[in-house]
């Protein structure tokens, strides 16, 4: 029997790294607002991969955090090993990536929310979303309780009628054996959303007391460790880091493989879900790579509370016979003993091209999402459009303009871009050459990029605000003083040159002129720069940067004043494109598809030309005149 | 909005009395005026007033082009109400020409198809009722842009450019499987095999440029089918023509033999000629096949030559050809008339709207009649080719240039040091616009390298 219950500004749907931050948003944002979850022992739960970060997974962290998100906030808390990825490249490239404690991560992030004022947690599960006149009114829990609000923010996860498979053997849950939710999807449906199946996959934890680490590689943190919260200073975080550990398959490990691929639910067909090309299943590997007679395999502690070890890159769906045979054949797990099956899950999720860039749907106002549901996949991707999606339920119910970020302001930009633009064929991975602008999107400026927007919407406060603006003037002055201070040609310079194998100067120049050197650094030039004020590394670091890279960045601005032309240029939403004659047939049906809002967005989608692009802004001419006229007749 | 300045050849490419190029832009005067000398070297067209008409010179730098006339008019009193600037020249397909690349050289891009009708829609200019007839203009002008960018490029040249692209396109999914992947994959170093392999695509961009300017890289010139029975006389004709001396033949190294292609010149007009015949010989496939495979080509000539053998009696395979040419332009040449006639002019001249002329081939009998008609339909501006071929031309080579100076960057920053991540925006860059150069975009190209080539992840 149906009942009613309290009423909320806002509903989220799942309190995984997307529905978390969603949550949290909106009650910051002062909304009364609800978390639902299947389980509460699965808030902010880890269920693959032990880290948080890598390539370009770094960046979206320290941009959630830069527009006044959670989840750097609680790694930077609960990360038991840190590293910064290729340190040795530019500084678009370098990313953060921190092994977490699951359990304390879990623990952390839950603490933040039950202590979140405005915010509810709730245990059940939500079988329906109630709408009327095409927006949303309340959802439905499979106990029958009636929750009015008037925003949703859906972020299912992966737990959409989801089912794990281990081989033969088939169970029809979430991630982790946890509850499955196997109502919302038909009430989804009810409302006309497209749904889609997707599959991904986790390998299998070991006993580390199996484990025998003399025969891997040991693979330390950094010495230096930089925090992933702008609110975190390097000190703030300094402690005792674990170790990882590197190790290889072989010949023998991909025979077992092979010999038992008619047993893989994947290549017998079993499975229908799409999976994702970036983190193949070992069989996949094995097959779609069979020239190379060797696979990292990295052993990751699940915690420090726990003596389970992940094992990364042999995600797996065969069966739990053949899982034992091939994990011993590798060297240093011959005797391991395994906690927990690899498997392969498949899930319910969206076609993202039904939402706006806002993460409203299209068909119904009021309704966001957020996360795996939007067919992304990484607990990072997730947090981030949950973060977006809460932070638009709010300004929708605050009646204030929607926070849409372009591909020139952050990574964010870009995922969501992509994800409500393109089809994707599988779940989508951000990696670092999606970003046409990464120069400018680097995850040590996303401070500056973000922080101020995130200030305007009301999730940073003023303190921060401030020292933001403080940190930029000292950048801007140490920028202005480095290029006027001028470096003679003396002993001590040709010296200090000399050292670094830097070639000696015939004539003067300026102390900018030298940081632009490779070989040379700011930092570097300290003994020959008597009048340098005294700087906190962040200041000095943007310093160089902006020195060393100026041309590179100039031409990369550049680049994002044309593409932002194009990005200005609004597209009604009700624009009929079946009706403009000159589009060909295909840009019609695809521009029908997606209704982009701008002609920027137009240009992106697979299967518009140029030339469309064309006919389009003659329409928008007309179609601007037009209204100018009529307008003009009333 | 600032915009950059377009220049097009705005008359047709036929080699009429004047001959107009065209600017459009902030910059139209400056550039016009860098490039026009007074005849007493005193007016500066950069403070000309507004519809004002200049006779003067064309120069690059110290080398005289053409004598003209040069229109000012100033926004937003124009056209496209921008600042424009209108050349009139001789007219000579060759001058009009190097007067389009001139402008280019010092600063202006080449339009894009239908871009000037465009600019006078968006700004304004033109009527509102009229906004279909512009978007049919510049789908029209697309639709060959694109077909033609693509098709006027000699069989190798887009070989080539696709080679250079994968490779490039390898380079970069390398180095950005290793940003993304760096515990699985090590990009440490890579400058220097980078190094060779941008030297080696720069070699070969450059090559294509120079080609570009002695018409290897597009087929530049009337479209022209030969086609006709067997043994009516096709080979022999294009053998005459090519073997004549009044007809300069152009070698075209590297074209592919698959058809026979042959590059001409009758009275200073280009015939880019395909002998039908020749497939036919080489396949050795029956009759059938030979017409239907000629009605291909013909479907896209601007001219056909119908050659009919007059010692034989027309028969269903004529019938058909008269079918095929029915709405084209077209000349008919009745062959053979040294042997006897089963056939006649009159005969050809009561079945179809084409001129009929008689000649012999083999003794080279009745051509001077044949080029004069050439020359009299080009003049008279019945025979004509889009002038989209000439600007896709100097697209190409604007491509080109472009990829060379991206490439030339990729250098520079290998040779300062910079990190390897920095390569990709540059190789990107050649990338996109050689892919822009052979209608490809790069849409997921990247991406599905990167898997494809690269085993990633966890």
């Amino acid at each position: 029997m149906a009942y009613i219950y309290e009423a909320y500004d806002v509903a989220v749907v799942g309190a995984g790294h997307a529905g978390c931050e969603a949550a949290l948003a909106c009650a910051r944002l002062g909304l009364s607002t609800i978390c639902f979850t299947v389980s509460i022992e699965s808030i902010a739960l880890m269920p693959c991969n032990p880290n948080i970060g890598g390539s370009s997974k770094g960046h979206l962290v320290r941009e959630i955090d830069a527009l006044g998100g959670q989840m750097g906030k609680v790694i930077d808390k609960t990360f038991i090993q840190s590293k910064m990825l290729n340190k040795s490249k530019g500084p678009a490239v370098h990313s953060l990536r921190a092994q977490a404690d699951k359990a304390d991560y879990t623990r952390e992030m839950r603490s933040v929310l039950e202590h979140q004022e405005n915010l509810t947690i709730k245990q059940a599960e939500i079988v329906d979303i109630l709408t009327e006149d095409g927006h949303v009114t309340g959802v439905k829990t499979f106990t029958g309780g009636i929750y009015p609000c008037r925003a949703v923010v859906l972020a299912t996860g992966t737990y959409l009628k989801s089912r794990c498979l281990c081989g033969e053997a088939i169970t029809y849950t979430g991630p982790n054996g946890l509850q499955s939710a196997d109502h919302l999807s038909e009430a989804l449906k009810r409302l006309g959303i497209r749904l889609v199946r997707f599959k991904t996959g986790t390998p299998a934890r070991i006993d580390g007391r199996t484990i025998d680490y003399s025969k891997m590689t040991e693979q330390f943190g950094d010495e230096k460790l930089v925090p992933f919260s702008f609110t975190n200073t390097p000190e703030d975080i300094q402690r005792e880091q674990v170790s990882c550990w590197l190790t290889y398959t072989n010949e023998k490990t991909h025979e077992i493989i092979r010999n038992n691929l008619d047993r893989s639910p994947l290549y017998a067909g079993v499975i229908e879900g799409t999976g994702p090309r970036y983190c193949p299943s070992i069989e996949d590997k094995i097959v779609k790579f069979a020239d190379k007679d060797r696979h990292q395999v990295f052993i990751e502690p699940e915690g420090l509370y726990t003596h389970e070890m992940y094992v990364g890159g042999m995600s797996s769906s065969l069966p739990e016979d053949v899982q034992y045979q091939m994990y011993r054949s590798v060297k240093g797990l011959e005797n391991a003993k395994i906690v927990r099956n690899a498997y392969a899950i498949e899930y319910d999720c969206i076609p993202a091209t039904q939402l706006k860039p806002t993460l409203e749907f299209k068909a119904v106002e009021g309704l966001f999402s957020g996360g795996q549901f939007n067919g992304s996949s990484g607990y990072e991707e997730a947090a981030a459009q949950g973060l977006i999606a809460g932070i638009n339920a709010a300004m929708r119910l605050l009646g204030r303009e929607p926070l849409v970020l372009k591909r020139s302001e952050a990574y964010i930009g870009v995922l969501i871009d992509d994800l409500v633009t393109k089809d994707t064929h599988e779940p989508y991975r951000m990696m670092t050459s999606r970003a046409e602008y990464r120069l400018l999107l680097r995850q040590d400026n996303a401070d500056q990029r973000l922080t101020p927007i995130g200030y305007k919407i009301g999730l940073i406060d003023e303190a921060r605000y401030k020292a933001l603006m403080e940190k930029e003037q000292q950048i801007r002055e140490e920028i202005q003083r480095v290029n006027h201070v001028n470096i003679g040609a003396n002993k001590i310079v040709q010296q200090l040159l000399e050292n670094y194998g830097s070639t000696p100067l015939k004539t003067g120049t300026t102390l900018a002129e030298l940081i632009r050197r490779p070989e040379l650094s700011y930092e570097a030039l300290a003994p020959i720069d008597p009048e340098r004020p005294e700087l906190s590394g962040a200041v000095t670091d943007q310093v160089e940067i902006n020195i060393k890279y100026e041309g590179y960045i100039t031409r990369q601005l550049h680049q994002v004043e044309q593409f932002k032309k194009l990005e200005a240029r609004h597209l009604p939403e009700d624009l009929d494109y079946s009706q403009i004659s000159g589009l060909r047939i295909e840009a019609r049906q695809k521009l029908n598809d997606i209704k982009p809002v701008s002609i920027g967005q137009a240009s992106r989608i697979a299967g518009v030309t140029p030339a469309d692009i064309s006919v389009l802004l003659i329409f928008m001419e007309q179609y601007r005149r037009q209204g100018a006229e009529d307008s003009h007749n009333k | 909005m600032i915009k950059d300045t377009i220049a097009a050849i705005s008359t047709g490419m036929t080699n009429s009395g004047i001959g107009k190029v065209r600017m459009s832009g902030p910059q139209a005067l400056e550039i016009a005026d860098k490039v026009y000398r007074s005849p007493k070297g005193k007016t500066h067209l950069l403070h000309a007033d507004s519809h004002t008409i200049h006779y003067g010179y064309i120069y690059d730098g110290e080398q005289l082009i053409d004598e003209v006339l040069v229109l000012i008019m100033r926004a937003p009193r124009s056209y496209t109400t921008e600042d424009m600037v209108e050349i009139d020249c001789h007219g000579g397909v060759v001058v009009m020409k190097k007067i389009l690349e001139t402008a280019i050289k010092y600063g202006a891009r080449p339009a894009e198809p239908g871009e000037f009708t465009k600019r006078a829609f968006l700004n304004g200019r033109i009527d509102l009722t009229q906004a279909e007839a512009v978007i049919d203009v510049i789908n029209a002008k697309n639709e060959y842009a694109l077909s033609s960018s693509v098709k006027q490029l000699r069989g190798n040249v887009l070989e080539k450019i696709r080679q250079i692209r994968k490779n490039i396109i390898g380079n970069v999914a390398f180095i950005e499987a290793a940003m993304d992947d760096p515990e699985h994959i090590n990009a440490d170093d890579f400058g220097e095999e980078l190094k060779v392999s941008v030297e080696e695509n720069i070699k070969a961009i450059q090559k294509l440029l120079d080609s570009a300017d002695n018409g290897r890289m597009i087929r530049e010139g009337i479209k022209t089918v030969i086609v006709g029975k067997p043994n009516a006389g096709k080979s022999s004709l294009l053998n005459s023509l090519v073997g004549d001396e009044r007809a300069i033949v152009t070698d075209i190294a590297g074209t592919t033999r698959d058809t026979l292609e042959e590059s001409i010149n009758i009275h200073g007009i280009p015939l880019n000629i395909v002998d039908t015949a020749g497939i036919r010989e080489t396949q050795d496939v029956v009759e059938k096949i030979g017409v239907t495979k000629a009605k291909t080509f013909a479907q896209d000539a601007d001219l056909i030559i119908y050659v009919v053998d007059g010692s034989t009696p027309l028969d269903e395979n004529d019938r058909e050809i008269m079918d095929m040419i029915r709405d084209k332009k077209a000349v008919i040449l009745l062959n053979k008339i040294d042997l006897d006639l089963q056939t006649t002019k009159e005969m050809l001249e009561n079945m179809t709207q084409h001129p009929v002329l008689e000649i012999s081939a083999a003794n080279q009998q009745g051509l001077e009649d044949f080029e004069a008609l050439i020359r009299d339909m080009f003049f008279g501006g019945k025979l004509s080719f889009n002038d989209e071929i000439y600007i896709t031309n100097i697209r190409h080579k604007e491509a080109l240039s472009q990829a060379l100076e991206s490439l030339n960057l990729v250098l520079d920053s290998i040779c300062a040091g910079m990190p390897e991540d920095f390569f990709s925006i540059d190789l990107m860059n050649a990338y996109d616009v050689l892919g822009g150069m052979i209608g490809e975009s790069a849409g997921e190209d990247l991406i599905d390298t990167i898997f494809s080539d690269f085993c990633m992840g966890k």
